[in-house]
């Protein structure tokens, strides 16, 4: 299954994946409409200075998130993990357990979390096409 | 074809069928249920009350599940008897079940203090099966006192679903601060500042000594009047069906790595279990939802003859009252016990790390959780505090602190 990666060598810390991210999610025809509102991206750029990279949901073969989930929320989709935010409740247990902090909540108090552009009408993810130096992949290893 | 059977249909149980099914798609595999109820999840029982689900959304898988997995459930079954012998099981219906491996999954009772006057209360209820909830909702209304015995995730969880419903919420218990299981005295203060906030009355270091009809006589001298009792001190794990046929018990049922008992081809799963809390080696009931699944399914694995082990538990929580979240895990030891601690408090904020012998035990967040699934990590895999950045994993969570390496690792390959 192809999934998204991270080079943190080529990653410039320009957070652009965070806003393109949010705004696939979003539902909004333009992006310009994010202004001034608060963001809920699924990947989020960690690190100091010289040393930034992107982090977003790893989609775990053996996923603790979803083995943890008390309200049968977090479950797989032809491997990709995937939520139903309509069943979460916010409870936070799968944040309390995920080794990436790639998990978090969202809007309206449910979870949310990468779900490889799947559910939107990106095609492929768009944080790894609107990365500007490539430091965000979409493969399979 | 190997005979699965499974006594339970909670979270354990359905751990314990996708355990199985992952390793053996032909087994014929049967679960005994209690309840007259699709697999639900338990711990949402308040979030019903609270109108944050409802009885389709709390089922805790969809209803094709056990169709799809071939499985056949007997509901409103209880089993009796295990004969390990000729390997079967009898149920109140005295029909008897054969089996190749059998899990037992019985979760805990609630535990009621025998309290004088007890049974001149007319309205009572514990609060730990969605059934529990149904009552609850159809024994209160807007003018309901209600009184709740026990500050621990149950009690609370409770005040927190009735109280949109009901007039007014008293909650008692023994300990002198509240869910004094998970919290120390400092972090318990914030959530007890927070309750008393709302309106919740809070009587602490005091417990009921006795009942007349609808009042309550408290052993500090007050009285409380109330309409609706809920009572919350405690569960206790169901050994009976293992302890019976001279299976290992503790406090709960004995389990190795694979959840296996000390009786041949007998595993057990859950709440009815206990086992070590790999934080400070102390073996515990360490009743909560994801060890439940994780314990479930390693059994699973096992009866269908893939080894598997389950061997980092600890406790862990994660749950909010009235907007404040809170998240523990771990163990918290004292400097006598060579515990180190380092924090960092606001006014609405709370963080305790608990570090002995160079790796971090224990936690509790308030307020700020972001990420704390990489502290529970290090826990659960016994991170050495000296390999990475201690110093910056103190002021957030964040993987910037496993070098370079590790994070190669981390974020370029596919490892879990």
């Amino acid at each position: 299954m192809k999934r998204v990666f991270v080079k943190e060598e080529w990653c410039l810390g320009c957070h652009l994946c965070e806003y393109n991210c949010a705004f696939a999610n979003s539902g909004l025809d333009r992006m310009e409409k994010l202004k001034e509102k608060r963001i809920f991206p699924r990947i989020r750029i960690e690190g100091e200075k010289d040393v930034t990279y992107a982090v977003s949901c790893r989609h775990c073969k053996d996923p603790l998130c979803v083995k943890s989930c008390i309200s049968g929320a977090l479950h797989f989709e032809n491997g990709a993990v995937c939520i139903d935010r309509e069943k979460c409740v916010g409870c936070l247990t799968c944040v309390l357990v995920c080794p990436f902090g790639a998990v978090m909540q969202g809007e309206n108090g449910a979870v949310q979390k990468c779900e490889l552009c799947l559910k939107n009408s990106c095609g492929e993810p768009a944080c790894v096409s609107g990365c500007p130096n490539k430091a965000i992949v979409f493969e399979e290893r | 074809m190997k005979k699965y059977l499974i006594i339970g249909n909670s979270t354990a149980a359905v751990g314990c069928i996708e355990g199985i099914r992952k390793n053996d798609k032909e087994g014929k595999i049967t679960v005994v249920s209690k309840e007259n109820r699709h697999t639900y999840c338990r711990p949402l029982i308040s979030y019903y009350l609270e109108g944050k689900t409802d009885l389709e959304r709390i089922k805790y898988r969809p209803d094709s599940f056990c169709e799809e997995n071939g499985v056949k459930v007997l509901y409103s079954r209880s089993a009796e008897k295990i004969d390990s012998e000729k390997r079967t099981v009898t149920l109140d219906d005295e029909t008897v079940l054969s089996y190749d491996e059998l899990c037992v999954a019985t979760g805990s009772s609630p535990f009621v203090p025998p309290t004088e006057g007890f049974e001149s209360v007319e309205k009572k209820v514990c609060f730990t099966t969605l059934d529990d909830a149904l009552t609850l909702e159809k024994i209160t209304d807007k003018e309901s006192r209600v009184l709740i015995v026990g500050a621990g995730l149950i009690g609370l969880k409770c005040a927190e679903g009735l109280f949109e419903r009901v007039q007014k919420i008293t909650v008692c218990d023994l300990a002198d601060r509240v869910l004094s299981t998970i919290l120390d005295k400092e972090s318990s203060d914030m959530v007890q500042r927070k309750l008393t906030s709302v309106g919740i009355d809070l009587l602490l270091s005091d417990c009921v000594e006795k009942f007349e009809g609808n009042k309550a006589f408290m052993k500090s001298g007050k009285e409380v009047e109330f309409d609706v009792l809920v009572t919350a001190v405690g569960v206790r794990p169901n050994t009976k069906l293992l302890s019976e046929i001279g299976g290992k018990c503790g406090r709960g049922i004995t389990v190795d790595e694979s959840m296996k008992t000390s009786v041949e081809n007998i595993y057990a799963a859950g709440d009815c279990t206990e086992s070590t809390d790999i934080s400070d080696g102390k073996t515990k009931i360490m009743a909560l939802l994801p060890n439940a699944y994780m314990q479930g399914f390693c059994a699973g694995e096992n009866m269908a003859g893939k080894p598997s082990v389950f061997d980092n538990a600890i406790p862990m929580n994660s749950i909010g009252f009235f907007g404040i979240h809170i998240m523990t895990a771990g163990s918290r030891p004292t400097k006598e016990e060579g515990g180190e601690v380092f924090e960092e408090t606001t006014e609405d904020t709370l963080k305790k790390l608990f570090v002995k012998d160079n790796r971090l035990v224990g936690f509790i967040l308030i307020g700020r959780t972001e990420a704390a699934g990489i502290y529970t990590d290090m826990i659960r895999s016994k991170t050495d505090i000296r390999d990475i950045d201690f110093e910056y994993l103190k002021k957030q969570a964040a993987l910037f602190a496993f070098g370079k390496e590790k994070r190669k690792e981390m974020l370029g390959g596919v490892s879990r």
